[in-house]
């Protein structure tokens, strides 16, 4: 393949850092041209980087991997398991699936992340809506519609992974959120004025206060670099858009990042770092951490907002708890104050934490 | 012109679900010469089926969406200006889909 006629008219360069092979990457980050193994050992030594100055991890630790079936989770999960071999982190690995219930995507995706387990020598588990709340994406949407459908599966997804790593006793659960979505993240909760969340996306760690920390190794790791990687490791994954989400907003987010790399690649890391950078006003009123008086969730409500959703479900009044209305059960327990500040309906919130 | 194309991360979905393509493009002008950009117009017009805006953006690929010339991310090849030659492997994925 390297050195066919085609190439050497078409003037193959070589990699700038090897000067031997044939360059086949162009890294966004460095704009350097590389050829693939020089490319593999970039791209692994620096998610290697993250990790040390980070300190994601310590030795012993079990680290549950949010596994979707795509590809972030995907290179995530074989990434990681050879860092963990290479350098030896000594961490305990297991693949940690959510299975929402959507007929057509989830249970095909998950089947990818079966092959995954056996692909990867890691142990999997899988928690299900259905188990973990008694209803199905399916089942919600045929009650809700496609509106807001979003706000419950990114809100009981992020308690599906806290309660699925807690089953399996993890000290840690890391996502495959990467440098694009993180820019994307910090563009949309300055969109939203949320500051509360435009102050912790960037974080590389979240929820340390909470049960189970969780933290994204891929934090400065380009999105394209991980598909490059997928595609020359010829990796297993899942690529089908969710068929519930129209995601608008954030899909509007994520085609001006998409539009701004293609201008100045470096305009990703430079957003994360203006993320990184804000200082929040003292001033500035931050919802107070506490538990959910229900399922004694971390929540800064009476109720955590997976209860408040479920209680609509379960008594037919499913629009509770959507859209920056008070919710009717502050009015049940005479506590109005507390719900006022109450998640507002919005797009996939599958990056929010 | 025998070329070998090849859809994925989801690109797949706008061509009847079928990743890989072998195709045979004529060229009208006579010339032997194929550049990229024809051969997306060409792609465009004979094999997307639906939701053409999720593979272009103005004469060129959509932002996200990757392509490979023989392996080579076309960014180093001269992206629409990339000539092509019988038997060429051009692989066009998305960055878009899911996480």
């Amino acid at each position: 393949m390297e050195g066919e006629g085609g190439e050497r008219k078409r003037g193959a360069r070589l990699c700038c850092v090897c000067k031997k092979s044939r360059a086949s990457v162009k890294r966004p980050k460095t704009l350097e041209q590389i050829c693939r193994e020089c490319f593999y050992d970039a791209f692994e030594s620096e998610i290697h980087q993250v990790i040390l100055e980070n300190q994601l991890f310590s030795p012993g630790e079990r680290v549950a991997i949010g596994a979707s079936g795509g590809k972030d989770s995907t290179v995530l999960a074989y990434v990681l398991s050879k860092l963990n071999r290479l350098h030896n982190y000594g961490l305990h690995l297991f693949l940690l699936s959510v299975d929402e219930g959507i007929t057509g995507y989830r249970d095909d995706s998950l089947e990818t992340v079966h092959r995954n387990q056996i692909q990867y020598g890691l142990p999997l588990k899988v928690v299900s809506y259905k188990d973990l709340y008694g209803w199905t994406m399916d089942e919600i949407v045929r009650v809700i519609g496609l509106k807001n459908n979003c706000t419950f599966c990114g809100v009981f997804r992020r308690q599906a992974l806290d309660r699925g790593a807690s089953l399996l006793k993890v000290d840690k659960v890391v996502t495959g959120h990467n440098a694009d979505d993180i820019a994307e993240t910090v563009l949309l909760n300055l969109l939203r004025g949320d500051v509360a969340r435009l102050s912790r996306c960037t974080s590389i760690t979240t929820g340390e206060d909470g049960p189970i920390p969780r933290c994204k190794p891929f934090k400065y790791t380009y999105e394209k670099e991980i598909v490059m990687y997928a595609y020359f490791k010829k990796l297993d994954y899942f690529s089908t858009e969710c068929i519930y989400s129209p995601n608008a907003y954030r899909g509007f987010a994520r085609e001006f990042i998409k539009d701004l790399e293609r201008i100045r690649p470096r305009a990703i890391l430079d957003i994360i770092k203006s993320g990184e950078n804000f200082r929040i006003s003292t001033s500035t009123k931050m919802p107070e951490q506490g538990t959910c008086e229900r399922c004694g969730y971390i929540s800064s409500q009476k109720w955590c907002k997976a209860c408040v959703l479920l209680d609509g479900l379960n008594r037919g009044l499913p629009k509770l708890g959507i859209g920056r209305s008070r919710g009717s059960v502050a009015s049940d327990n005479g506590n109005e104050s507390k719900v006022e500040k109450s998640i507002q309906g919005k797009q996939c919130t599958t990056l929010d934490f | 012109m025998q070329l070998t194309l090849e859809f994925g991360g989801g690109l797949e979905l706008l061509c009847d679900s079928k990743k890989i393509h072998n195709v045979n493009i004529e060229q009208h002008n006579g010339e032997d010469k194929l550049i990229m950009k024809d051969l997306l117009s060409w792609v465009q017009t004979n094999l997307i089926k639906e939701r053409p805006e999720m593979f272009m953006k103005g004469d060129t690929v959509r932002p996200g969406v990757l392509v490979l010339v023989n392996d080579c991310d076309w960014e180093l090849s001269g992206q629409l200006n990339t000539s092509l030659e019988d038997k060429d492997v051009v692989v066009f994925i998305s960055t878009l889909h899911g996480g």
